[in-house]
């Protein structure tokens, strides 16, 4: 299933009575979900991600634009008859009712042509609950259960009636730390098991990256870059999405251009070959963590960028170096590899810097610029 | 050891004293009363100890006729009394505008003066010299003949008293309802909502077995209290019950240590523990069914 939306915009009155003016909470969305794909929707909190979520499920009337799945326009169509199965972050399992009742709820309501017999709905449960390996708890209660169990029966209970899209809101964002990293491998077996076209919010971007075909990065309401996950993060449009991805975060100094030479502070970091097209202009330069090359006169050479060491930080496959440098007012971080030997004890360290993992971004609007 | 035993006890005196004294005491005083025979209050004797209490009121026509009112008007009450008030709470919880308002106008009966309430039922019901009363008034309307609801027919007269009770208690268990329709979370009307759910469908199986606790708490709470009524019946047929053929159980105690055929102790006695086993029983019986989930 391919779901197309056309200019989708969701407006909400403002709470604060005295702003006329609405909340636009989605702005504009116009693009497509190839099918049988996963997709992050990625943002940080109240951006708006839950809202475009709502939309495509039908439980929000878009204010204007389309929701198309293949050529269906759905846009007008309710929750119950765009077949979609929706997974909440609090899983919304019914917590009188059983595991299998509750993976059974959906097939029950079914009306007319569609109604199933007792043995063919329980032979339906069955199956969802294969699907996510819970076969040996139908008996349970919700309240009986760990959160990730609860989490799958939440999936199996969106499946059981075949939905032609799986939405998922927060999906991960109720179980600790372990969990999640087992969850999302599970979600991406059984998104590639069905092959059902799956949505899910996050804010959480190495969730988004770790799992998804394709991540949709939103800031306010607006949709900032689609694309596979490591494009976006190797090429990010903006200074946002930059930020946005990536643990460490991506340091960022304020820059300048200079004779098509690129400086930070007063460090020249990367050489004319490199600035071709942009005017003399200050900017701000995002150095991904992994960007910075250790150069600390062990060679006989120096690197450019000189900053004050703060800490070293042991991890063991990589070793974390905690640096200020005075043209950004928050520390600076790199990661090199564990072969790199320093000297925590000393004040000064040098880095160079590998151009791919540097980005220079317009101080005005914060776009990319190289 | 000792010491922090003694210490304890200290703290819990007060409570002991007055619950010994005003709770404990007369519950097994009240126990020893049903069971002694021909017990004199002036001269603080009796013959002997015997059954002879409960075979009097258990035989006495007073006593089988305040019975059989309260068990009626708890049999009637109750669940019309809890049903309305699912259905008032429903409704005003599917309104947004003025649900405030709405919600203060069914809860004003719950602060309003019982006085004032016996009053507004009076002039409703009540026939006088003046006015066959407003419900009178009404059933001309569509030619039908007055009815002496106060005075009237017995089931006239337990009408008013149904009808009276019910709207008294009715604010309470609204507000307690509205309040636990309020608590269901919103998420699951929406997940039922996608998964195409019918309204019925939802109140049967996701609205009601999330308030059922909350309803069964009201069942019972009504259930004790019905049983207890007697203020009701004097709010509005006088303080002379048995005359009225409306008498309580509760009001037959009363009767039996204070009212004009009064100063016995021992029947009144013997009453209250009948209505003591009584309540005990229902009260068993709907812990029982409570504790049965419905699946």
């Amino acid at each position: 299933m391919k779901i197309r939306l056309e200019h989708l915009t969701k407006r909400f009155p403002n709470r604060n009575k005295k702003i006329a003016s609405d909340v636009i909470a989605v702005n504009d969305f116009d693009f497509e979900i190839p099918d049988g794909k996963l997709i992050g929707l990625l943002g940080p909190s109240g951006c708006g991600k839950s809202t475009a979520l709502n939309l495509i499920c039908g439980l929000e009337v878009p204010s204007e634009g389309k929701i198309f799945f293949d050529d269906d326009d759905v846009t007008t169509i309710p929750p119950e008859n765009r077949g979609v199965g929706m997974v909440f972050q609090s899983y919304a399992l019914y917590p009188h009712l059983t595991v299998r009742k509750n993976i059974m709820f959906p097939l029950e309501n079914l009306k007319g042509e569609q109604k199933l017999s007792k043995e063919k709905m329980e032979e339906k449960v069955l199956e969802a609950a294969k699907t996510v390996q819970i076969e040996e708890l139908l008996d349970r209660r919700p309240n009986e259960m760990s959160g990730g169990q609860q989490q799958r029966v939440a999936i199996a209970r969106a499946l059981v009636k075949m939905p032609r899209v799986l939405l998922l809101d927060e999906p991960l964002s109720n179980l600790d730390a372990r969990l999640r990293i087992q969850t999302r491998e599970e979600i991406k077996r059984i998104q590639n098991a069905t092959g059902i076209t799956t949505i899910f919010v996050t804010h959480d971007q190495e969730e988004a990256m770790s799992i998804s075909d394709l991540i949709v990065v939103m800031k306010a309401g607006v949709v900032n870059q689609i694309g596979k996950p490591q494009e976006v993060y190797d090429n990010p449009v903006n200074l946002f999405v930059a930020k946005f991805l990536g643990t460490p975060p991506i340091n960022v100094y304020d820059g300048q251009i200079k004779g098509g030479k690129l400086y930070i502070g007063d460090d020249e970091i990367l050489g004319k070959d490199y600035v071709k097209s942009v005017k003399d202009q200050d900017v701000y330069v995002g150095i991904r963590p992994e960007g910075f090359v250790l150069d600390d006169n062990l060679s006989g050479t120096k690197g450019n960028i000189k900053a004050e060491l703060k800490a070293v930080e042991v991890m063991g496959r990589d070793t974390s170096v905690v640096f200020k440098h005075k043209a950004s007012s928050a520390l600076s971080r790199a990661i090199v590899t564990a072969d790199n030997r320093i000297n925590p004890k000393a004040s000064e360290v040098r880095f160079n810097v590998n151009p791919k993992k540097v980005f220079v971004f317009a101080k005005e609007g914060e776009e990319r610029l190289i | 050891m000792r010491s922090n035993n003694l210490k304890a006890w200290l703290y819990l005196l007060p409570a002991i004293v007055f619950l010994g004294v005003f709770m404990v005491y007369p519950l097994v005083d009240v126990l020893i009363y049903s069971f002694e025979e021909g017990y004199n209050s002036a001269s603080q004797t009796s013959f002997g100890l015997g059954l002879y209490n409960y075979s009097y009121v258990l035989h006495d026509p007073f006593f089988l006729q305040a019975i059989k009112n309260t068990f009626i008007i708890v049999m009637i009450t109750v669940p019309l009394s809890t049903g309305l008030a699912l259905l008032v709470a429903l409704g005003l919880n599917s309104i947004k505008k003025l649900k405030e308002l709405f919600q203060t106008i069914f809860f004003l009966p719950y602060v309003t003066n019982t006085l004032a309430v016996g009053l507004v039922f009076m002039i409703m019901f009540k026939k006088t010299p003046y006015s066959d009363g407003l419900i009178n008034v009404m059933l001309s309307w569509f030619k039908m003949s007055p009815v002496d609801f106060i005075d009237g027919p017995y089931w006239a007269k337990i009408f008013v008293m149904c009808v009276y009770t019910i709207w008294v208690v009715l604010p309470f268990k609204i507000l307690i309802l509205t309040s636990a329709l309020a608590s269901v979370d919103e998420v699951y009307y929406k997940a039922a909502k996608i998964d195409g759910t019918s309204r019925l469908r939802i109140f049967t199986r996701i609205t009601l077995p999330m308030i059922s606790p909350m309803i069964f708490y009201l069942v019972i709470t009504g259930f004790i209290g019905a049983f207890k009524a007697y203020s009701d019946e004097v709010a509005i047929f006088g303080t002379n019950l048995n005359a009225a053929g409306m008498n309580t159980i509760v009001g037959y105690v009363y009767d039996m240590l204070y009212g004009d055929s009064g100063g016995y102790p021992s029947y009144a006695s013997a009453a209250a523990l009948i209505l003591f086993a009584i309540v005990f029983t229902i009260t068993c019986i709907n812990l029982l069914i409570s504790r049965k989930q419905p699946v």
